[in-house]
């Protein structure tokens, strides 16, 4: 079950396309990850998705059917450029951002206080805003983001200019806002926490979608088939047609070998043959990280390009 | 609450309780008040310095004319003595020197005032007819005594002269109905002027209020977030209307507070005894009015009509032009480069200042009249053009074609505001953001 279809959508600024004909489809109760190099068309994709401005052509589907002008309210946004008013007054700002959102004031009211307790600031309710660290003032904005409750939260750069330890917070908070079944459409550089944190991603390059599914089969699509053993050996002298040794690296009484093989090869054959042939402290297999997995699909979709 | 009422809201309360707006909306009234009144009442105190005044007069003739008075000591010395005595103490022992060196009734320059300071107005006047009467006499005498003109013709022009031959245009209106009623050009012009340079004040300061909100929410990076939830036409129109709101609770708080002091002052016995005495004796050109004449004067001023026409005024001035300023707030990044964008929007107000500055003296010249219809120009021009009366086809014209450009101008700025609130980085050009208009 789709939460969130996009259909072919294509969006022409003056000289730029920006999006052409992106496809995307956001299971319910998963983290999403829009992933894409410095303007390939992810914001221009999620201020559409956000109904900021108007695709060209295509469709946006929740819940299998059109998107209306109430399902904004169904959504949480954390803009890439995100700010607030700098001299207003913490409370007062959420409560106003909350009411934006078609929240009535009591109600608005009670969620800020459960969320001020939760994020521990309720003696910043009447601070102003220029009197926060920037730290405090993402914290801020990410309440205001999910205060109404929203089905799908959309988070642009939301790690970026936070503390590690404050990066762990919002993590966190992401992970529990799946747990409680929310939709959270996740647009991040952080290869890192891509693999923390999504279940599926979207790579987006040169305004089209060049890489679509689920982390693992994609990292599983990418592997190198690279194995590394770590041996009670002195040193490695294994040859064969099969397989290449790219590493070899001497650490006390162990060594640790990294070995390519061929794509017809078996891992358990590699496996069996140097279990016969050393005594093996541990194996497993290198799969590409995320990093390595958008920097191959960015550069190979460029050569094809060129 | 709907969204729209909650920016409205927001935008209206969040300037309205700020310390700025408070103390600024209290204390204009006063300083106004002030401004006005404190120079009218300090013309009223008598200076309780006599000034003494040298008269030295060749002839004889006139010095025994001049007459002391509350304000002034005239000290006659006789022709022996020679100026030069006196040249070195003028400022110390006296105040100025009146020479006379000849008959002024064949060479009339022959008179010199001699002072270190500014000589008072009331001095000179006061001088001047003195002198005007001393030789219109001399004159009739040398008729007389030419046998020419019979003695009893003489006596009926010296009658004529000293009666005075004083003429008061009193300006006299028609209105429909046929009848003549009293009015002042002059009190037209003030209350022109007066309407006028509020109008232009509130559509630079307000306008730019609006530049500064939009570019405020820009620079802060708030507004995707606003756009999010709200469509950027709400939040423009919530934007203009909240701070609009702003602006007419000024205008409001100021009426109320000028009326009430005004009338408070009015009652001081020292502004209504003295108000037209002193307004007299700083202009003599200007005809004795007492305190009564002017309520009747402004009574014939129709305040209905033209604060009515001042609201409708200011309503399409002000959201024409801010929609012009949130235009310019939304396709720039920062305050620097507002400039370029905001030199053609003050010339053309400053243009429509100016061009109600000098309808006054000609309310139905074809300035005042093409002006009149120009959307950018007619909420000032108007001002000043009401109070003169105006047939009412113009005055409709004029808000009509007010309204309807305001109408297409907000419709375009919505549409160039909703793409440059999102735009970051490189100063566009205006080609560009025209292109804006186009996006979907």
């Amino acid at each position: 079950m789709y939460y969130l279809e996009t259909k072919d959508i294509v969006k022409q600024y003056a000289e730029h396309l920006a999006l052409n004909g992106v496809s995307i489809a956001v299971p319910q109760g998963s983290v999403f990850g829009l992933l894409g190099p410095n303007g390939a068309g992810k914001t221009t994709l999620i201020r559409i998705i956000t109904r900021i401005i108007a695709p060209d052509s295509g469709v946006i589907l929740v819940n299998g059917r059109p998107f209306t002008g109430q399902d904004v309210y169904r959504i949480g946004y954390l803009p890439e450029e995100r700010g607030l008013y700098k001299k207003m007054k913490v409370g007062d700002q959420v409560m106003y951002l909350a009411q934006l959102r078609g929240m009535s004031r009591k109600n608005a009211q009670t969620e800020l206080t459960k969320w001020f307790r939760q994020f521990n600031i309720t003696n910043w309710y009447n601070r102003k805003v220029e009197e926060l660290s920037k730290g405090m003032q993402q914290k801020v904005q990410f309440i205001a983001t999910v205060i109404h409750n929203p089905d799908l939260i959309i988070l642009d750069e939301p790690f970026s200019g936070f503390d590690p330890l404050n990066a762990d917070i919002i993590k966190n908070e992401i992970l529990r806002l799946k747990n409680e079944g929310k939709t959270v459409l996740l647009s991040t550089h952080d290869m890192e926490s891509v693999e923390e944190l999504c279940d599926n991603i979207a790579l987006i390059n040169q305004s089209k979608v060049v890489l679509h599914g689920n982390v693992f089969e994609i990292r599983n699509a990418y592997r190198q088939h690279v194995l590394r053993f770590r041996l009670f050996s002195d040193d490695f002298e294994m040859e064969n047609e099969s397989f290449t040794v790219l590493s070899k690296e001497k650490k006390h009484e162990y060594i640790d070998v990294r070995i390519q093989k061929k794509v017809e090869m078996e891992n358990t054959e590699l496996i069996k043959l140097i279990l016969n042939a050393y005594p093996v402290i541990s194996f497993e297999e290198e799969l590409p990280t995320m990093r390595e997995v958008f920097v191959s699909a960015v550069t190979s979709q460029s050569i094809k390009d060129n | 609450m709907n969204t729209l009422g909650l920016i409205i809201q927001r935008e209206y309360s969040s300037r309205v309780t700020k310390k700025t707006f408070i103390l600024f909306t209290i204390f204009m009234p006063v300083l106004f008040l002030a401004l006005a009144f404190v120079p009218l009442w300090l013309s009223t105190i008598k200076d309780s310095e006599i000034k003494k005044i040298v008269v030295i007069d060749h002839t004889g003739i006139y010095a025994p004319e001049f007459k002391s008075t509350d304000d002034y000591r005239f000290e006659i010395v006789g022709k022996a003595d020679e100026s030069a005595n006196y040249t070195p103490r003028l400022g110390k022992d006296f105040f100025a020197i009146l020479q006379i060196t000849d008959d002024l009734s064949k060479k009339p320059q022959n008179v010199f005032l001699i002072s270190e300071k500014q000589v008072p107005m009331s001095l000179l006047k006061n001088i001047e007819k003195v002198l005007s009467e001393k030789v219109t006499r001399q004159k009739l005498d040398e008729l007389s005594a030419s046998g020419n003109v019979d003695a009893q013709t003489i006596v009926k022009v010296r009658h004529i002269i000293e009666s005075g031959a004083n003429v008061t245009v009193s300006t006299l209106r028609l209105n429909k109905e046929g009848e003549t009623f009293a009015s002042s050009s002059m009190l037209s012009s003030i209350v022109g002027i007066a309407f006028t340079l509020l109008i232009y004040i509130f559509l630079m300061s307000y306008g730019g209020m609006v530049m500064q909100a939009v570019l405020e929410e820009k620079r802060s990076r708030i507004v995707e977030v606003l756009v999010s939830s709200v469509k950027p036409v709400n939040l423009l129109i919530g934007k203009i209307v909240g701070i609009g709101l702003v602006g007419l609770t000024q205008l409001f708080i100021w009426a109320l507070l000028l009326g009430s002091l005004t009338m408070v002052l009015g009652i001081l016995p020292v502004f209504s005894n003295d108000a037209a005495t002193s307004s007299q004796l700083m202009n003599n050109s200007m005809q004795p009015v007492n305190m009564s004449e002017i309520v009747a004067m402004f009574q014939t001023i129709n305040w209905l009509e033209i604060i009515l026409y001042f609201i409708v005024f200011f309503i399409g001035g002000y959201v024409l032009y801010a929609s012009i300023f949130a235009m310019i707030g939304a396709s720039v990044d920062n305050e620097q480069d507002t400039q370029q964008f905001m030199m053609p929007i003050t010339i053309i107000l400053l243009f429509a200042f100016y061009a109600g500055f000098y309808s006054i003296e000609n309310p139905d010249g074809p300035l005042a009249f093409w002006c009149s219809f120009i959307p950018f120009t007619s909420p000032v021009v108007m001002m000043v053009r009401i109070p003169f009366g105006i047939p009412a086809w113009e005055k409709i014209l004029s808000v009509i074609i007010l309204y309807g450009s305001f109408v297409v101008i907000s419709i375009f700025s919505a549409k160039i505001y909703r793409v440059g609130i999102l735009m970051y980085g490189k100063k566009p050009t205006v080609k560009e953001i025209i292109k804006w208009a186009k996006y979907k």
